[in-house]
């Protein structure tokens, strides 16, 4: 089983977001940046597979500056065969990053293609279903459950009060959701492989595409909250507030 | 040229999802008083409820019946939306489960770039100009769509459905299905035992955390999520690592983003992690019997107290308020 794993460098979930002095992206000097949660989704994936199907390689992806080198070395740590850094400053339009990715992808002969669900940067939830698309391969996205088995996919997804079972057959593209697996950590004896595996370097250059960024902003500042008062006594008071105030009930 | 738009309505089961009032809400508002929303619905037959979609904003109908279309169909629906997009100003998609699924492949096939889960849409100069919240909700990215048609998808409890008009009307008018590979079917959706209304499509949101104490204090929230009515239950990560609810139920970055009209937060104490998921709600509710709760600096009201005395209380109160109406 040869299997792709698509991984995006994303300052940290917890970290605060400070707006660049260009009103269109945000500070990073002094940012802790992680591989995308939702990737390390897909990295655990693509070892299972492997390791249940005996035999195989796994390669991890990540378009980005030379920062995402620490990144994709992450991936590797955790048992990743081989990286490729395809450098790039990225795009504000998820469709060049697509392109670029379904360009190396194509005649690499991959039986599954593996990418998290969303990135918690962008929040874009595109890039996945749109290589699949442009590969023209069977797409599931915001998978929580898998099994394949002869070729054949069975995956869960979680829709609005209930769960889609979808199946389709490799090769195809699938988008890792919570509750697949319970990522690995990186063993030290892992980053100390790390080091030595095969590392890949190409420059890819993205189009225009069609989306420009105007500005980025702080959302709006919610109003100071108010305690309306202690314990149960206090449920009056808030239901008049709900109806006279805010106006929700 | 007056603006033309392409509504993606979301169905289930044979029906016309009630998140697409809001979508033709969207709809409407972009495409002006001399646009045209045109409101496009799959089904293996026209769904019920397809012929009441002028009544909530659309022009016409467009009913792309397969029999493959009884359930989504995302190699189908995606040709099909293609097939359909030269002429229009935007094509707008719910930005649920299915939405979300199918609007990228949309793009990938036409070329174009998508903005997801908006927030805000204008129309300047005959281009699409979109809000939309990233970094887990600590900014909001303001985009412009250069091409035509502009993809978005819009994000759910956003737009406010219009008040039903049946004076307005529009007819349906089928289109045709183009040639399609289906790579992916989908085989069966399994609905949890109790058909609950998600967390992302309520217009209010009770939530419960490790406060709870037992996955069957649960039962309270329940109680007066049924006295508000339209009302999903939500939960904290904690509680859902614990194995109390169901993940679907998850508020927060790695759960579910919800901007519902009143989010009440039970014994939650507010971790950043959660505030990502809820901090759009219009108006923020909670009850936690820490004073410094963080929860505390982002609610609107606030009620210090042992959330196992509030709840009943809250309960009795909003029955009473609700059986005056
Ligand atoms: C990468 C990452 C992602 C995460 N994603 C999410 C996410 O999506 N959603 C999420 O919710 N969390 C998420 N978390 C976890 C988050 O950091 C918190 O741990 C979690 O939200 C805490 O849940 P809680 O508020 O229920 O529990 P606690 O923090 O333990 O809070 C319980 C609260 O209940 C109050 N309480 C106790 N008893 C009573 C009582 N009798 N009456 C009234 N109040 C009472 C306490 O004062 C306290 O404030 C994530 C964390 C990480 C690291
Ligand atoms: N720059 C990138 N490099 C590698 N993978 C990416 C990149 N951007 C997005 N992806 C992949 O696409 C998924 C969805 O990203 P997005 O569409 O940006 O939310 C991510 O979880 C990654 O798997």
């Amino acid at each position: 089983m040869k299997i792709a794993v698509c991984l995006k460098r994303v300052p940290d979930t917890v970290a605060k977001i400070t707006i660049g002095a260009d009103r269109k992206s945000i500070e990073e000097t002094g940012l802790k940046f992680v591989p995308n949660p939702y990737d390390e989704f897909a990295v655990e994936e693509a070892l299972a597979l492997k390791e249940k199907a005996g035999a195989g390689e796994t390669v991890v992806y990540a378009l980005g500056t030379d920062a995402a080198q620490e990144t994709l070395r992450t991936a590797l740590a955790m048992g990743i065969d081989r990286a490729v850094l395809l450098q790039s400053p990225g795009s504000p339009d998820g469709l060049e990053v697509a392109k670029a990715i379904a360009a190396e992808l194509k005649d690499g002969g991959y039986d599954l293609i593996l990418f998290g669900k969303l990135a918690v940067d962008d929040y874009n939830q595109q890039v996945g279903p749109m290589v699949a698309e442009l590969l023209g391969l069977a797409c599931v996205t915001s998978v929580a459950h898998l099994t394949i088995a002869d070729g054949a996919i069975e995956a869960e997804r979680e829709i609005e009060g209930g769960i889609e079972v979808v199946s389709c057959r490799l090769p195809a593209v699938l988008t890792c959701d919570k509750g697949l697996n319970n990522p690995r950590l990186p063993s030290l004896k892992g980053i100390m492989a790390a080091k030595k595996k095969p590392f890949e370097t190409k420059a890819v250059a993205l189009g225009p595409g069609s989306i420009d960024v105007l500005g980025l902003e702080y959302p709006p500042e919610r109003q100071a909250g108010r305690i309306v008062g202690e314990g149960p006594d206090a449920v009056p008071e808030l239901i008049r507030l709900l109806r006279t105030e805010a106006r929700v009930l | 040229m007056a603006p033309r738009i392409l509504a993606v309505i979301e169905a289930r089961d044979g029906a016309v999802r009630k998140i697409s009032h809001e979508l033709l809400a969207a709809a409407r508002e972009l495409a002006g008083p001399s646009g045209a929303v045109d409101a496009l619905v799959f089904g293996a037959a026209l769904p019920t409820g397809a012929d009441a979609l002028p009544a909530f904003g659309a022009d016409r109908v467009l009913s792309a019946a397969h029999p493959d279309f009884a359930r989504y169909n995302p190699d189908g629906f995606s040709a099909t939306v293609a097939s359909l997009a030269a002429g229009c100003t935007a094509i707008l998609f719910t930005a649920t489960a299915t939405g979300k699924d199918l609007a990228p492949r949309v793009a990938a096939r036409l070329g174009l770039g998508l903005a997801s889960d908006v927030t805000g849409l204008a129309l300047v100069d005959g281009a699409v100009i979109a809000t939309r919240p990233v970094y887990a909700g600590r900014a909001i990215q303001k985009v412009k769509l250069r091409a035509s048609p502009a993809l978005v998808s819009v994000r759910p409890n956003t737009f406010q459905p219009r008040a039903r008009d049946d004076g307005r009307t529009g007819g349906v008018e089928p289109v045709s299905v183009p040639a399609f590979e289906a790579r992916v079917r989908v085989t069966a959706v399994k609905a949890p035992e109790k058909a609950a209304l998600d967390v992302t499509e309520a217009s209010i949101v009770v939530s419960g955390g490790r406060g709870l104490r037992d996955p069957a204090n649960f039962k309270l929230l329940e109680e007066l999520a049924d006295a508000l009515g339209n009302t999903a239950v939500g939960a904290s990560r904690a509680v859902v690592d614990a194995g109390w609810r169901d993940h679907a139920a998850q508020v927060g970055q790695t759960g579910k983003t919800v901007s519902p009209g009143l989010y009440i937060a039970v014994g939650i104490s507010g971790a950043i992690q959660h505030l990502a998921g809820m901090r759009t709600a219009k108006t923020i509710v909670a009850i936690n019997r820490d004073k410094d709760a963080p929860i505390f600096k982002i609610a609107d009201y606030g009620i210090v107290g042992d959330l196992f005395e509030v709840l009943p209380r809250l309960t009795e109160e909003i029955r009473k308020v609700r059986s005056e109406k």
